[in-house]
């Protein structure tokens, strides 16, 4: 249990440097353009921005002034007047200018009610469009996968002895390490959380796809389910070191007490961030350093930046494989004391 | 700041989504890959077992099989080793009992010769005293005709008596 902290500590500091070189990189965008005039800044930073939040439509590429999209169902649920479903090619007009339709403008990626409706957005965006398309490309991958294994005893093949090595390592590095004889119960949740997180960062990483793994409500949902599973089955012990930490002086108990209670909450938020920062960070690295040939007007600064892009975006690919380690790691080390019975 | 303010719209997609990846992959992918990978290790981890219980087997009949040879090979030689020594015993033995018969022969039938000798010797003495009575016989019939000679004979005889 101490050599992968140590590892993730390491990987901590890689995904700070990395934050904090996208966040330079960010303001460099700015100041370097602020020179060139306002309109230009604010183009740099949408254009990064466009690319790593989520989007009514599936933006593929511009070619000049043609925008080539796929446009997706804007789904309103209206707590006035039901459902409304329209495509979002719907919301704009033939020289991209946006509007009104039954009462609801598309604009600047954000759904607005134009006569102050209370409303929820429940559109199939980019980001749930990549969700579904995980979704269904996982479960092929998988039962294809156990379909070999249906067949009785017999060597890996083919597919399943590429993806063979990971279930192993996620069941015995990452579950029964940290887990202990409880593991099985929670392989399927570690998983599909192992799978999901890789697949969606990798996915993240291809030209034009969705940023799924970058995206907090993402991240927040997946850090709830490991919150809830870890909680639902926090044994005696578990409740006991939170509540009345044995072997700790009278009177320091209820600081602890205080310690622990927020220690719940902040080890989610830990995942939640976590996993949301170093993807976006990463993607904010390559787009900054992409971007740069064309804020600076220099073909020999985009020459250089797009080699120098390669190289993190092959550094993003090692990310991508870490941070899905690291969340199913913390998961179920966060399980693990959970479920301890207390034997220390 | 948008960045870090989740859409419930995608919230609800992803909680829904993923419980349903964990459902699907739990029940169609996961169970039986595990299951699978588990009977593969165990049979693979008793197969060794076997193998290397049959090597100690074989090891141990191997064993067993030169102390055999090893055992019927001293049995040969012991077996060996004591019939020459009985062969010998019996060759001595049989020499032996040679000498010895050939002896008891050899004095049977000096015992024989001796007895026959005797036997001779007394037919001889027989046949002489026969002889000579025969003669003396005659001769007395002839010499002993008138009483003196007869007298002068036996004081003669009495006199040879007393001196044997």
């Amino acid at each position: 249990m101490r050599l992968p902290k140590m590892n993730t500590s390491k990987i901590l500091m890689i995904s700070l440097l990395m934050a904090l070189f996208s966040v330079s990189g960010l303001n460099n965008l700015r100041a370097s353009s602020d020179s060139d005039g306002e309109e230009k800044a604010a183009g740099g930073t949408d254009f990064i921005m466009h690319h790593i939040t989520d989007a009514h439509e599936w933006h593929l590429i511009t070619l000049g002034h043609t925008h080539v999209t796929i446009p997706l169902p804007v789904i309103i649920y209206d707590y006035e007047e039901g459902i409304k479903v329209h495509m979002s090619s719907a919301f704009v007009d033939a020289d991209h200018n946006p509007i009104e339709v039954d009462g609801y403008m598309l604009e600047h990626g954000k759904l607005h009610s134009t006569n102050q409706a209370e409303f929820m957005d429940l559109s199939i965006t980019k980001n749930v469009a990549s969700l579904i398309i995980s979704i269904v490309v996982l479960s092929l991958v998988f039962i294809t996968v156990a379909k070999r294994y249906k067949k009785g005893v017999s060597a890996p093949k083919g597919i399943q002895s590429f993806f063979e090595p990971i279930i192993v390592f996620v069941r015995d590095d990452i579950a029964k390490t940290n887990i202990g004889h409880k593991y099985e119960r929670f392989m399927p949740y570690l998983l599909t959380l192992f799978f999901f997180i890789l697949f969606n960062n990798l996915l993240g990483l291809t030209p034009g796809a969705a940023n799924l793994t970058g995206n907090i409500a993402v991240t927040m949902t997946l850090a709830l389910i490991t919150f809830i599973i870890t909680n639902v089955n926090g044994r005696k012990a578990y409740w006991m070191h939170i509540l009345w930490t044995p072997g700790v002086p009278l009177p320091v108990r209820p600081v602890i007490l205080i310690v622990e209670i927020i220690g719940i909450f902040t080890k989610p938020i830990s995942l939640m961030l976590r996993l949301f920062a170093s993807i976006t960070a990463g993607h904010i690295v390559v787009l900054s350093i992409v971007g740069l040939g064309f804020i600076l007007q220099s073909v020999a600064v985009g020459v250089v930046g797009t080699l120098f892009s390669t190289v993190i975006l092959i550094i993003e690919i090692v990310v991508a494989l870490i941070q899905a380690y690291v969340f199913t790691l913390f998961s179920s080390m966060y399980i693990g004391q959970a479920v301890d019975d207390g034997h220390h | 700041m948008d960045l870090l303010l989740p859409d419930s719209g995608l919230l609800i997609y992803q909680l829904v989504g993923f419980v349903i990846l964990l459902f699907v992959l739990g029940k169609f992918a996961w169970k039986p890959i595990l299951a699978g990978l588990k009977e593969r290790e165990e049979t693979i981890e008793s197969a060794l077992l076997a193998a290397e219980q049959a090597k100690n087997e074989m090891q141990a009949l191997q064993a067993d099989n030169e102390k055999l040879l090893k055992e019927a090979r001293a049995e040969r030689d012991s077996i060996l080793k004591e019939a020459l020594t009985v062969a010998s015993t019996i060759k001595e033995e049989a020499k032996t009992e040679t000498s010895k018969i050939t002896a008891r022969m050899i004095e049977d039938a000096k015992a024989v010769i001796e007895n026959e000798k005797k036997a001779a010797l007394t037919d001889v003495k027989v046949l002489v005293a026969r002889l000579s009575l025969e003669i003396t016989e005659k001769l007395l019939r002839k010499e002993l005709a008138d009483q003196s000679a007869q007298k002068e004979l036996i004081d003669g005889l009495v006199k040879d008596l007393n001196l044997n």
